[in-house]
C-alpha cells in the first residue's frame, strides 16, 4: 500500500514539475508574485487589449528553442517621452515579464525572459501618456510542458 | 551575494549600458524532488546615471535566471553609472561602473 502510495505521489509530483520547469505559471496555483506586482500586471493587461499599433521596434525570436531564455528588444529610440516599456506575454500565469519605468532614458530595452508555451509577446510602450504595442508570436519547442 | 556584471561603453553620446546580475530568479513554482524551491527572484531594479535615476524596473518571476538587461541614456565617458536591486527575500545588490 505504502508503496503504491509513493509511486502516485512520485508520479504526480514529476508531472507538475515539468510543467512549471520553465517557468511555466498557472493561474491556479499560488502566486509567487506579490499582490502589488499582480496588479500591475493586470494593469498592463487591460491596457494592452486596448493599445494601439506603435511604431516602435520589437525584436523577439520567431521561434525560441529554449523557453527558459527567450531574448526580446524593444527599440524605440525614435520615440519622444518614452515613460515606460513592458513584456507582456499573454500565456504565462503571469503576463506581466517586467515593466521599465524610463526617466531620462533612451526608449530602449534588452532583455531575457521564460516562457511556459507558444505565445504572443506584446511589447508596450508609454510615450507621452499614450500607450502603444506591438505584439509577435514566439513558438516555443522546448517549453515547460516538454513540446 | 550575487554578482553583478555592469558595462557601460559610451558611443557618439550614447552610453549603452549592460548589465548581467547573477541571480536564480526561482519563481517559487518549480518543484525539485517534489518539494517547491521558494520563490527568490528580483522584484525591483533601478539604475542611474551621474546620481539621477533613469531606468526604475518593477520586475517578474517570468524574467529568466541571471537576468540580461540593456539600456541606452545619453552621456558620456567618464559618466558613472549605478545599478541598485532587490529580491523578494529582501536582499540587495549593487554595482556602480565608469563608463568607457
Amino acid at each position: 500500500m505504502k508503496r503504491r502510495l509513493f509511486l502516485k505521489s512520485a508520479m504526480a509530483g514529476s508531472a507538475v514539475a515539468t510543467a512549471v520547469g520553465a517557468g511555466l505559471l498557472t493561474p491556479s496555483m499560488a502566486f509567487a508574485n506579490s499582490a502589488d506586482f499582480k496588479a500591475k500586471s493586470d494593469a498592463a493587461g487591460a491596457s494592452a487589449a486596448g493599445a494601439g499599433k506603435g511604431s516602435f521596434k520589437f525584436k523577439a525570436p520567431k521561434i525560441a528553442e529554449n523557453g527558459a531564455v527567450v531574448p526580446m528588444t524593444v527599440d524605440a529610440s525614435k520615440m519622444e517621452g518614452v515613460t515606460n516599456v513592458s513584456f507582456y506575454v499573454t500565456a504565462n500565469g503571469t503576463p506581466l515579464a517586467a515593466s521599465f519605468n524610463l526617466s531620462g532614458a533612451q526608449g530602449y530595452v534588452s532583455t531575457r525572459i521564460k516562457m511556459g508555451k507558444t505565445s504572443n509577446v506584446d511589447a508596450l510602450v508609454t510615450a507621452g501618456g499614450a500607450t502603444t504595442k506591438v505584439s509577435q508570436e514566439v513558438k516555443v519547442t522546448i517549453g515547460g510542458c516538454g513540446g | 551575494m550575487a554578482k553583478i556584471k555592469l558595462k557601460p561603453k559610451a558611443r557618439k553620446g550614447v552610453i549603452g549600458i549592460k548589465c548581467l546580475i547573477k541571480h536564480p530568479m526561482e519563481t517559487g513554482l518549480r518543484k525539485k524532488k517534489g518539494k517547491l524551491v521558494p520563490a527568490n527572484h528580483i522584484v525591483h531594479m533601478v539604475v542611474s546615471h551621474n546620481g539621477t535615476t533613469i531606468v526604475d524596473a518593477d520586475i517578474g518571476s517570468s524574467v529568466s535566471k541571471d537576468p540580461y538587461f540593456k539600456f541606452n541614456v545619453a552621456g558620456a565617458k567618464g559618466d558613472t553609472i549605478e545599478l541598485k536591486y532587490k529580491d523578494s527575500k529582501g536582499k540587495t545588490g549593487s554595482a556602480t561602473a565608469k563608463s568607457k
